[in-house]
């Protein structure tokens, strides 16, 4: 066995490889993006000839991965947690489809909202969708779980989910890697059409989908993810999830965990287990790094059973990721504790960077909309969303991906004229086009600036499906040729940048203003890559 | 044999090129490792910090827990003191004084320093010019690296090799560049000892 040193995201990568994975499917998205970089910077997945390109949005990440699957090979999806959301109609519905060849989804939640809108749990999603859902609590799990899993989704003939959160999808340690095995042949599903969901097929598969679960059940007992590890002291049993395992053996490196514990690694619970740590012990603690999912089923709408403790009694914080010192505290257990942080510490957040085309492009998107005042800017996802800060203040809105410009569109049909949309290349492919199109067939009065930088910025530069596309697609919508403004966000053209937008905010229709310069950071690898070459050239 | 290190500075200081040669001097001595980084948006100029464990036995969780820490290693004087509640202590502060000012309320460096001078144990060095002299500013995270060498537990030939390794690809003149670097912050925190 060979021991490489890996983030999570990376060991999800590497089993996928090793498992016999066809192809990846994915949009990038922290702290989800590495493990499609690292298939595609993989010597061994090209070897093997697998597919490792970026999606366009993770809708179609989804839909590409279910037809690879449709056609027999292994496939998997990787998002963040939020590109579930997007993704939410294909993955719903494959569950009841089922999967042909092994189907994996990989989503990556941000507890704490590291870098991200919100912190929803995606074992929800799992959950809603009746489909197994694993949960690593370390590296290797993630490794093995991995390989695991497309076994179990071609044995089940259903995807499979696995949640990781930004503590191991980020963090690297040592990881033991098995044999590498075969890929599928290409292979129909034996019943053509398991894959049609019309109502009266779909009425069939649903059922058989119920009918698994009792199936999906005594597989998460088999597996040896869920297991109890006795323990004399009864008056608390201790659940504990994923990652939030770690935490809890954290707090007993010097000393011997008396309680027992019920670690969970995979869904749906075997409802065994649960009854022999509930019926042995007093009271159970939850620890969930996430929503608190199993606590609320344990404790049931009324809570009339015995204790249960975590993050709905306050015993845990309601929100925000778990860490060694918020469990311990749980437990009662003292710790040492650091100085504080000194009052003349400030904060430093995150910044654009110097000579970023985006600060030009707001610079003089706020001095042309000086005549009409602040808070009509309706921004996106991405670097850009930065510029909602200090000094810029450029802009007022960032919710969902796309949402820019159909947000200007509702405000503009209540009166806000002009309305403004700032949104990203990469976020207009992703999910801004059909909102143009509604803002054309509307004939909306707003002025869409599409940044564009050349390639996804915010998560570290990977390509764009937008790439060299976006005016095409802009006059292919519907545009007029006329209101389509490609400018170039430099300082030395501010005046005439500043008065082109205006020209714009004036006009009673779309128009699409281009800001067009190639981020700073890809230009300057590009620029160090080229001049590394030609060293090697002399 | 445990240690506990925050690794902390400003996006693109190269906090993780310093957490890369320790992590794998560390796999070279066969030690288990963990080591929870920083990635996307808060890269941008924000601060950083990286989580640094390694044990001669397993480790459960990848994040030290409050209080712990052994070390905080910093390239930058304002961040190594936004991790002292993480600092455990007999633990160790080994900071640069040069300031990374991005911000627009950054505080007088002089203030920075009196509050490094009142921990307990403390190594602070001017790595800019220290690299300099070596050859290169780019080189300042590794004078700070070299610093921390005597607290590291870690045998100087492990760190040599993991530099060599790491820097590798980047040529002989970076390879013996850093070498240099991390000599000189060890010999600068082996005077201050």
């Amino acid at each position: 066995m060979q021991k490489l040193l890996l983030l999570g995201d990376e060991a999800i990568a590497q089993a996928a490889i090793d498992g016999g994975m066809s192809g990846i499917y994915a949009y990038p998205g922290t702290p989800s993006t590495e493990i499609m970089e690292y298939v595609q910077a993989s010597k061994a997945a090209k070897e093997n000839n697998i597919r490792a390109l970026w999606s366009a949005n993770e809708k179609t990440a989804m839909e590409s991965a279910l037809g690879m699957s449709y056609a027999g090979k292994r496939a998997m999806v990787c998002m963040k947690h939020v590109g579930l959301n997007v993704a939410a109609d294909a993955f719903v519905n494959a569950a009841i489809t089922g999967a042909n060849g092994g189907l994996l989804v990989v989503a990556a939640d941000d507890p704490s909202m590291h870098s991200s809108q919100n912190e929803q749990d995606s074992r929800f999603y799992g959950k809603f969708s009746f489909i197994p859902i694993l949960e690593p609590s370390n590296q290797q799990e993630a490794y093995d779980m991995t390989r695991y899993a497309f076994e179990l989704s071609e044995r089940m003939r259903i995807p499979v989910l696995l949640r990781i959160t930004t503590r191991l999808a980020h963090s690297r340690t040592g990881v033991e890697c098995g044999e590498a095995g075969p890929q599928n042949e290409l292979k129909l599903p034996d019943n053509l059409r398991q894959f049609v969901l019309l109502p009266s097929i779909a009425r069939k598969q649903y059922r058989e989908l119920l009918g698994k679960q009792e199936q999906l059940e005594a597989a998460s007992a088999e597996s040896g993810y869920n297991r109890i590890i006795e323990g004399s002291d009864k008056s608390l049993g201790i659940i504990a999830c994923g990652l939030a395992n770690n935490y809890l053996l954290e707090n007993f490196t010097d000393s011997k965990l008396e309680n027992p514990v019920l670690k969970v690694g995979q869904y749906p619970i075997p409802l065994d287990l649960v009854n022999e740590l509930y019926g042995s012990c007093e009271e159970i603690l939850v620890l969930e790094d996430g929503y608190p999912i199993i606590e609320e089923l344990l404790r049931g709408m009324l809570n009339k059973g015995k204790t249960i403790k975590g993050r709905l009694d306050g015993t845990l914080p309601r929100d925000g990721e778990l860490n060694p010192v918020i469990v311990g505290n749980a437990l009662g257990i003292k710790h040492d504790q650091g100085t504080a942080v000194p009052e003349i510490v400030k904060t430093r957040p995150p910044k654009l960077c110097d000579g970023c085309s985006h600060n030009d492009a707001f610079l003089a998107l706020n001095e042309a909309l000086s005549d009409y005042g602040r808070g009509r800017v309706f921004s996106d996802i991405g670097c850009y969303t930065l510029s909602a800060l200090e000094p810029l203040e450029a802009i007022n809105s960032c919710v969902d991906m796309g949402a820019s410009i159909t947000m200007a569109i509702g405000a503009a049909d209540a009166g806000l004229v002009p309305a403004v949309a700032a949104i990203g290349d990469s976020t207009f492919t992703h999910s801004g086009m059909t909102g143009l199109l509604d803002a054309v067939n509307n004939n909306s009065p707003i002025t869409v600036l599409i940044l564009d930088n050349s390639t996804t910025g915010m998560t570290g530069g990977q390509t764009s499906s937008a790439f060299g596309k976006i005016d095409t697609i802009v006059r292919g919508l519907g545009v007029p040729e006329e209101h389509i403004r490609v400018l170039k966000p430099l300082h030395k053209y501010h005046e005439e940048n500043t008065a082109i937008i205006k020209e714009e905010l004036a006009y009673q229709g779309v128009s699409v203003i281009i800001p067009r310069r190639e981020c700073i950071q890809t230009l300057n690898r590009r620029m160090r890559q080229k001049a590394k070459a030609k060293a090697m050239i002399i | 044999m445990k240690k506990d290190i925050i690794l902390a500075g400003v996006g693109g200081q190269g906090i993780l090129s310093i957490a890369a040669c320790i992590g794998m001097a560390a796999l070279e001595e066969s030690l288990y490792l963990k080591q929870a980084e920083v990635h996307g948006m808060s890269q941008r100029g924000g601060a950083v910090q990286s989580n640094l464990r390694y044990s001669s036995d397993p480790i459960a969780s990848d994040l030290i827990p409050e209080g712990n820490a052994d070390i905080i290693l910093a390239v930058e004087p304002m961040e190594s003191l936004r991790y002292l509640p993480m600092l455990n202590k007999n633990g160790w502060i080994i900071t640069s004084i040069n300031p990374f000012n991005n911000i627009n309320d950054y505080p007088e460096t002089e203030k920075i320093m009196k509050e490094i001078w009142k921990q307990p144990n403390y190594i602070t060095l001017d790595a800019n010019a220290m690299a300099k002299d070596c050859g290169s500013i780019k080189a300042a995270n590794m004078v700070v690296l070299g610093a921390a060498t005597p607290f590291l537990g870690l045998k100087p030939s492990s760190i040599e090799s993991a530099v060599k390794a790491i820097f590798g690809s980047k040529g002989e003149e970076i390879i013996q560049l850093n070498l240099k670097a991390i000599q000189a912050g060890r010999e600068h925190a082996l005077k201050q000892l």
